[in-house]
């Protein structure tokens, strides 16, 4: 290993490290600010022009706050907590690739961690385990509140990430490779035309429902609840402890939606303006700008989102996971397994994730989706009591 | 026994049954796709219903209670006879006033047998609730609509008579704050001509215990 590729790697590690957080910080004003606008407010106007300051205003206040640590918490897992919480979403960011890897300059590979071949299985690995922070951060506070907002963040877990996984099992048959940039270049080489998200629109809606659930994104964040109950994990932290929980929580939906824009949405492919074969001056830059672009909408579109469908219920975040999403990535992957298998044509794969999309609602339109069948009997209870008869 | 256990009959029970999901909206994408329509909507045709506070002053409804003044009559005197009727009246104990007798060989004060000699009120401790006002005979302490009132220690909320004065001075000239000089009428609550009538708040049903007079012995009998 070379000097040059440890320098490479530095300065790979660097760019990418502090554009993602100062990236994280104003994408927090942009969030402040949008959300504020569906409101029908202004949001944070005050510091500087039109409130760009405001994210250094608010990194100095949560560098300036007094850093509590209750005396009765276990420090060690206390601190632990949101470490992992950044640690493994900056990690997990490491193999995503922001710009055309095969044509990078020398001195900058768009990517941290090249020819990773097993990408989506690390992705998902170090994605899933920044619910550890959470859990942990939850259980060492010695809440009751905080536990709970733990216990549902652990529960959520176990629902999502079947269906976020089997929902890319499906890409990963069509590409015959697990590397990000192999699954791009597969698009890539197809044209527009080739973006996963014609040929697999029911996975890339299982995946983003799924990635908003892994990210603790509304309408799934369950695990914080901060209008309804007393607070999630977070109850007992504060200043910058606090701040890393929801940088690291960040950091990971900006590597969803960069995983969504590579994986479904051909990653820096436009037609016209940024092909695989383009080779005009300064294409890369342009690459580059049209993935991050495509990611930025896929931000924008989590956004609106958040202040669009009201938080989940417990029950029916359970039903949508178990009795909704793993059924229905299963048959996607089946569909998309025979389609390989016999060499079908590839428009069959649009229509297969139609089908079973209709055949999903079918189910919910004849009640069986939801198990109800009690009947309610006033008639037998003279002291006014029900009797609940299932 | 069993009859009269029962809350309401059974023929007066509704059932209502949750409407069945039709295709699409077992699907959830409409509803969402038109939630987020409507969410976008507010962005592009953004009217922001915030009111830029310091620069824009809001408009207090005309009844508001803000600051105390001491009103001044028509000499430039306080108005106050120090009666001690506000501070009597104060729910908050806020308000604290030593009198004094006016000096006989002044000209100024010959119409008058008492005048404060100091006169305090704690804005921290007031709850702004009117009854000062209200008590008033002379209607020399007001309430104003000065509501941002800020200090940097406790003494500095602690108006003293000068201050009070001050603040008269301030506001006199204000429209929302008209100096109401009815002497010997009743306060602002005797404008009433009709209260709204007060009735309970829900229906109580006929044999229910709350819709029976109070007996004496009603501890024996429940």
């Amino acid at each position: 290993m070379s000097w040059e590729f440890f320098l490479v790697t530095l300065i790979t590690i660097g760019v990418a490290f502090g554009g993602l957080m100062g990236t994280i910080a104003y994408l927090i004003l942009v969030e402040r600010r949008l959300a504020a606008f569906i409101q029908d407010r202004y949001g944070p106007n005050r510091v500087g022009w039109a409130g760009l300051l405001q994210p250094i205003a608010d990194g100095a206040k949560f560098l300036l706050k007094e850093d509590v640590i209750p005396g009765y918490v276990n420090k060690t897992l206390y601190i632990l907590g949101p470490s992992i919480a950044v640690f493994t979403a900056m990690a997990g960011f490491a193999i995503i690739p922001f710009g055309p890897v095969d044509q990078a300059p020398s001195w900058m590979r768009f990517v941290i961690a090249p020819d990773v071949n097993i990408g989506m299985i690390y992705i998902f690995c170090v994605g899933s385990l920044g619910v550890y922070g959470v859990i942990l951060g939850g259980w060492a506070s010695n809440n009751k509140y905080s536990s709970l907002g733990s216990m549902r963040a652990s529960a959520q877990v176990v629902s999502y990430e079947i269906p976020l996984g089997m929902s890319i099992i499906g890409v990963v048959l069509m590409t015959s490779s697990l590397s990000l940039n192999d699954i791009l270049m597969h698009q890539a080489n197809q044209g527009v035309l080739g973006w996963n998200v014609w040929t697999q629109p029911l996975a890339l809606l299982i995946f983003f429902v799924s990635a908003l659930a892994e990210t603790n994104r509304l309408p799934f964040d369950l695990s914080e609840c901060e209008q309804e109950l007393v607070g999630g994990f977070h109850t007992e932290y504060s200043s910058m402890k606090f701040a890393l929980y929801f940088l690291g929580e960040y950091a990971h939906i900006i590597t969803v939606c960069f995983l969504t824009a590579i994986l479904f949405f051909g990653g820096w492919q436009f037609p016209l303006i940024a092909e695989a074969d383009s080779a005009y001056l300064g294409a890369t830059l342009v690459k580059v700008v049209v993935l991050l672009t495509k990611v930025l909408m896929i931000i924008l579109l989590i956004m609106f989102i958040r202040w669009t469908i009201p938080r989940f219920r417990f029950d029916q975040l359970m039903n949508l996971a178990w009795l909704g999403l793993i059924p229905m990535a299963a048959m996607n992957i089946l569909v998309v397994m025979t389609a390989k298998q016999f060499d079908w044509p590839i428009w069959t794969l649009p229509l297969g994730s139609l089908a079973i999309f209709v055949a999903a609602g079918l189910i919910g339109t004849s009640g069986k989706f939801i198990v109800s069948d009690q009947t309610v009997d006033f008639s037998e209870s003279p002291e006014g009591y029900v009797h609940v008869h299932s | 026994m069993a009859e009269e256990l029962t809350p309401i009959s059974n023929d007066d029970v509704v059932w209502m049954e949750e409407p069945e999901m039709g295709f699409w909206e077992s699907t959830f994408l409409p509803a969402i796709f038109s939630g987020l329509k409507n969410s976008l909507r507010h962005v592009t045709d953004f009217k922001p219903v915030t009111q830029q506070y310091p620069e824009e002053k809001p408009d207090l409804p005309l009844n508001y209670r803000g600051v105390h003044r001491l009103n001044r009559d028509d000499k430039g005197r306080v108005k106050c006879v120090a009666c001690m009727m506000c501070s009597t009246a104060c729910p908050a104990r806020c308000i604290d006033i030593v009198a004094e007798e006016v000096p006989k060989d002044d000209p100024l004060w010959a119409d008058r047998d008492k005048r404060p000699k100091t006169f305090v009120i704690d804005e921290l401790k007031c709850i702004y609730c009117g009854m000062c006002e209200e008590a008033c005979p002379v209607d020399s302490i007001e309430l104003t609509h000065i509501y941002d009132l800020t200090g940097f220690t406790r003494q500095d909320m602690k108006f003293n008579k000068e201050k009070l004065l001050e603040v008269f001075d301030q506001t006199k000239d204000n429209p929302r704050d008209p100096i109401r000089t009815h002497r010997g009428v009743l306060g602002p609550a005797s404008d009433f001509t009709s209260l709204p009538p007060v009735g309970p708040a829900t229906q109580i049903p006929q044999g229910d215990k709350a819709s029976k007079p109070v007996s004496t012995d009603v501890i024996k009998q429940g």
